[in-house]
């Protein structure tokens, strides 16, 4: 209840941030939105119709009770309502995310667990030395070399583009794969290294100790003693990471011409097209938020030590 | 215990490759090979050459000259983005943690508000309401940190608080202002000084991220993420254009990262 009540209170500062941001700071977002070319009359006739001439905690109530109930404002350089333009674009950036997160578990959990049965050994060191390259290489430029190496050098894949999902399931994974792995490759790295360390953390335990000398084989010390306890640390990690997954398809989605969210928002920026960018910048914050809500319920499930009270 | 040949390994490499930079910025600044800005059409797309060791790019401009001055780039927007995320986290730390009830409560909720916001995401707000640019990539990345910042702070302020010390201080007639300055603030710094060296690469990641998405750095001035975006629309042709930007920030980044892990493990064993 008490972590509800905070999740709610963190929405509503999120909002808050959003609009100081896009209707105060600038002074007169009716000038930011006509730019140079509008008359004085255009202006005012804009100002009166984004009703700009009222109070601001006012201008700001009728904002959010629109957005709670959906109502995102209209996109000035497509004439459609931007919350349909956010869910249109969801197709593309939804399944990127969630693609790159399981590249990321499935390679960086098992990674990091051998990474720490064999702690200051070959196999460790070749690990983290993979892992600290992986964390120096900047996702776009993973992406650009991909493109490189499959498109211009083999020729396998088409550099960018999406096929969307009309034509089944293989041919929408297929231009999200490359994408996906220059994505993920950056928070496996880190993922790595977060799973060594919390599995290292737990196998220094008194209770591991006691397991092995009760003769349980090693498996079970891993599997059943260790990786539960260690999950806590691990699910913090990945948590932290999906947020940033959902913001770094923004910068992906530009290296492979995806039509998601990322590049709905770039091109809105050119065309001056303040709410899609608030309305975007405004869905992917709240969802953010809500991931780590997530991860502080996941919390107490894998941990009945933990109680928020 | 067995001895770590790797662990001073680790610190020694990162030094040197640290030290690479910081001494190609700095140089960069009296001397590049050639005028990073000055454009030759006719020689544009030169491979690898003597004149040109890193070949130039579609405007006939010394690619290696570029990524020297782009290291500067880098080093600004780090050093001032690490700087003001740390500014303002602190500062909200400090407020947090020194008065607590419904003000902490507040402001941690303001700070879960504002962890909402990757780099990105606030770059994309600014750059609407504003024009892109530099400023705009430094005071993004910078928000982006605010929240760890401000963690550290907080946490340590809440155990620090109780401490003898600050009661006897505090009994002895010490100001709010005195309290916070002079005695709990300076045992704060140890973690703080570790986020700053571990957000340092972070940042330099994120400002190349917004250069080449167009947010950040704009043209001519030469930035390693800029000369990615550029070098995209010929990779086909010439390849190598975005390979050296690209090395020189995935070797920063290492080395950064390297000294941070070696500097951790050189000042706190327990943990290495």
């Amino acid at each position: 209840m008490r972590r509800l009540a905070a999740f709610v209170a963190t929405l509503f500062f999120v909002s808050v941030l959003v609009f100081v941001v896009v209707r105060v700071l600038p002074g007169d977002p009716a000038l930011l939105i006509m730019g140079t070319e509008g008359s004085p009359e255009a202006a005012a006739r804009l100002r009166e119709a984004m009703g700009l001439n009222r109070a601001i905690p006012v201008q700001y109530a009728d904002w959010l009770w629109r957005a709670l109930r959906g109502d995102l404002g209209v996109s000035i350089q497509y004439d459609v309502p931007v919350a349909r333009l956010i869910v249109s674009r969801l197709p593309v950036t939804l399944p990127l995310t969630l693609l790159a997160a399981c590249l990321m578990s499935v390679t960086a959990l098992p990674l990091g667990l051998y990474a720490a049965t064999r702690h200051r050994r070959a196999g460790d060191y070749v690990a983290m030395v993979f892992s600290q390259i992986g964390i120096a290489i900047p996702s776009f430029w993973a992406g650009l070399l991909l493109i490189l190496l499959f498109s211009v050098r083999l020729g396998w894949v088409q550099s960018g583009g999406f096929e969307g999902w009309s034509g089944g399931l293989w041919p929408g994974i297929r231009s999200l794969l490359l994408p996906a792995i220059a994505l993920g490759l950056f928070q496996a790295a880190v993922l790595v290294r977060a799973t060594r360390s919390a599995v290292l953390d737990v196998l220094r335990e008194e209770y591991v100790r006691t397991a092995r000398a009760k003769g349980v084989s090693e498996a079970l010390v891993l599997g059943k003693h260790t990786l539960r306890n260690a999950l806590v640390p691990i699910v913090t990690v990945a948590g932290i990471q999906l947020g940033q997954l959902m913001a770094g398809s923004i910068i992906l989605e530009s290296v492979f011409a995806l039509p998601g969210l990322g590049r709905l928002a770039l091109g809105a920026i050119t065309a001056r097209d303040l709410p899609v960018v608030q309305g975007v910048t405004l869905f992917v914050a709240a969802c953010i938020v809500l991931i780590n809500f997530a991860v502080d319920i996941a919390y107490v499930i894998l941990d009945p030590r933990i109680r928020y009270d | 215990m067995r001895r770590r040949p790797l662990r001073h390994l680790t610190f020694a490499l990162g030094a040197a490759i640290t030290t690479l930079l910081v001494v190609t910025a700095a140089l960069s600044l009296v001397y590049t090979p050639s005028d990073p800005l000055a454009m030759a059409i006719a020689w544009r797309f030169q491979g690898p050459s003597a004149a040109h060791p890193f070949g130039t790019d579609q405007y006939g401009r010394d690619v290696l000259s570029r990524i020297m001055r782009g290291a500067v780039t880098s080093i600004a927007v780090g050093v001032i983005a690490v700087g003001l995320g740390a500014a303002a986290g602190i500062f909200i730390g400090v407020l947090s943690g020194y008065t607590g009830g419904w003000l902490d409560e507040a402001l941690m909720r303001l700070i879960d508000a504002v962890q909402g916001f990757p780099a990105i995401l606030s770059a994309l707000l600014f750059s609407a309401v504003f024009a892109p640019g530099v400023a705009v990539s430094m005071v993004a990345i910078g928000i982006a940190f605010a929240p760890a910042f401000a963690r550290l702070t907080r946490a340590s302020f809440l155990e620090l608080r109780e401490r003898e010390f600050v009661v006897a201080a505090r009994a002895l007639g010490a100001g709010d202002r005195r309290l916070i300055a002079r005695h709990i603030l300076p045992n704060t710094l140890p973690p703080l000084v570790i986020q700053a060296t571990t957000s340092f690469p972070v940042a330099i990641l994120a400002e190349a991220a917004l250069a080449y998405l167009g947010l950040g750095t704009q043209p001519p001035n030469p930035s390693w993420g800029l000369m990615l975006k550029e070098a995209q629309n010929f990779l086909s042709l010439h390849p190598l254009f975005a390979v050296f930007p690209g090395g020189a920030i995935a070797l920063t980044v290492l080395g950064l990262n390297l000294l941070g892990d070696g500097l951790r493990d050189l000042l706190d064993p327990k943990t290495a």
